[in-house]
């Protein structure tokens, strides 16, 4: 039962990463900002790009590079926040032996 | 929110930096002496579910977008600080592996979506909770409340640290920066209260767990 809705909670989660090309894509609130008050021009590129804009690379359709891309961000997100939550948790049964 | 590298100034970027690493170290110490079993799946859970929701921009006022920040969810279920610890992580895998943030901006991305908006949600959460009740009626209120708080928060830190780099004028970037993130955090307060009405019709368990 618990283990259930974790899953299900989890399932829901690639199921918003699902429909994330339907996201608008104008510019968010910062962008809107930097825009009208004239300092989006000091924007500096990213040195490097791994999944630049949320589409993954390689991708013909770019709805579906979208959808990918957040599958895998969220997939990431789980196992890494979950796994350092996991080692607090256990280092602290470890130092209070 | 999420500032690109370029619109901060060195000593902005050097003290967001600073601030933000001694409250993440903060917060791993916090969350080492309190940290139980039935919080580590649900600090994963919500960061693949912060992660997901951030990508969904939704449309406001005027050509506009805005999405969600998470922090007042993070921290209305965990605690201030675990919401740091979850939004640190989700701020670090946008800015290195998305090109989303700038490298540079990351100490204050941190300070701004983490630290301020987490803590400014926590403590209205709080007060409304004391002023309305430990009910449904005032979790939902207090939910959207203080959702809608820690993005006017955030924004408020971002216009400072933008003034502070020189980028554009306090009186001019601060009302705009808070103007447009009023109406974005309508949309936090409603995703929150949203989520936070789900958990309590399914784990309402999981509103009661210890606050890191």
């Amino acid at each position: 039962m618990n283990k259930k809705w974790w899953l299900i909670a989890l399932l829901i989660c690639l199921g918003v990463a699902t429909i994330s090309p339907l996201a608008s894509s104008a510019p968010d609130g910062l962008e809107r900002v930097a825009e009208d008050k004239g300092f989006i021009g000091l924007a500096l590129e990213a040195p490097f790009e791994i999944v630049a804009d949320y589409v993954f690379p390689g991708i013909e359709s770019e709805a579906l590079a979208t959808i990918i891309a957040g599958w895998v961000g969220t997939i990431v997100l789980f196992g890494v926040v979950y796994g350092l939550a996991w080692l607090i948790k256990s280092r602290k049964r470890v130092a209070n032996a | 929110m999420h500032i690109p590298d370029g619109f901060l100034n060195v000593a902005t970027v050097a003290t967001t930096y600073a601030v933000s690493a001694g409250g993440v170290a903060n917060a791993v110490r916090i969350a080492n002496k309190k940290l139980g079993e039935k919080q580590v799946p649900l600090m994963g859970v919500l960061a693949a579910f912060i992660f997901a929701a951030q990508m969904l921009n939704f449309p406001v006022a005027g050509g506009t977008s805005g999405h969600l920040i998470g922090a007042a969810l993070a921290a209305i279920l965990l605690g201030p600080w675990a919401s740091v610890l979850i939004m640190s992580c989700v701020l670090i895998a946008q800015s290195l592996i998305f090109q989303d943030g700038g490298l540079l901006a990351l100490g204050a991305n941190i300070f701004n979506m983490g630290i301020v908006a987490s803590f400014g949600a926590y403590y209205i959460y709080r007060l409304t909770q004391s002023l309305l009740g430990d009910n449904r009626r005032g979790k939902l209120i207090g939910g959207f409340t203080a959702a809608w708080g820690s993005v006017l928060l955030a924004s408020i830190a971002c216009a400072v640290e933008l003034a502070i780099s020189g980028a554009s004028p306090l009186t001019v970037v601060l009302p705009v920066m808070a103007g447009i993130h009023a109406f974005i955090g309508i949309g936090e307060g409603l995703i929150t209260m949203a989520v936070v009405s789900l958990v309590l019709a399914t784990r309402a368990d999981l509103m009661r767990l210890q606050k890191i």
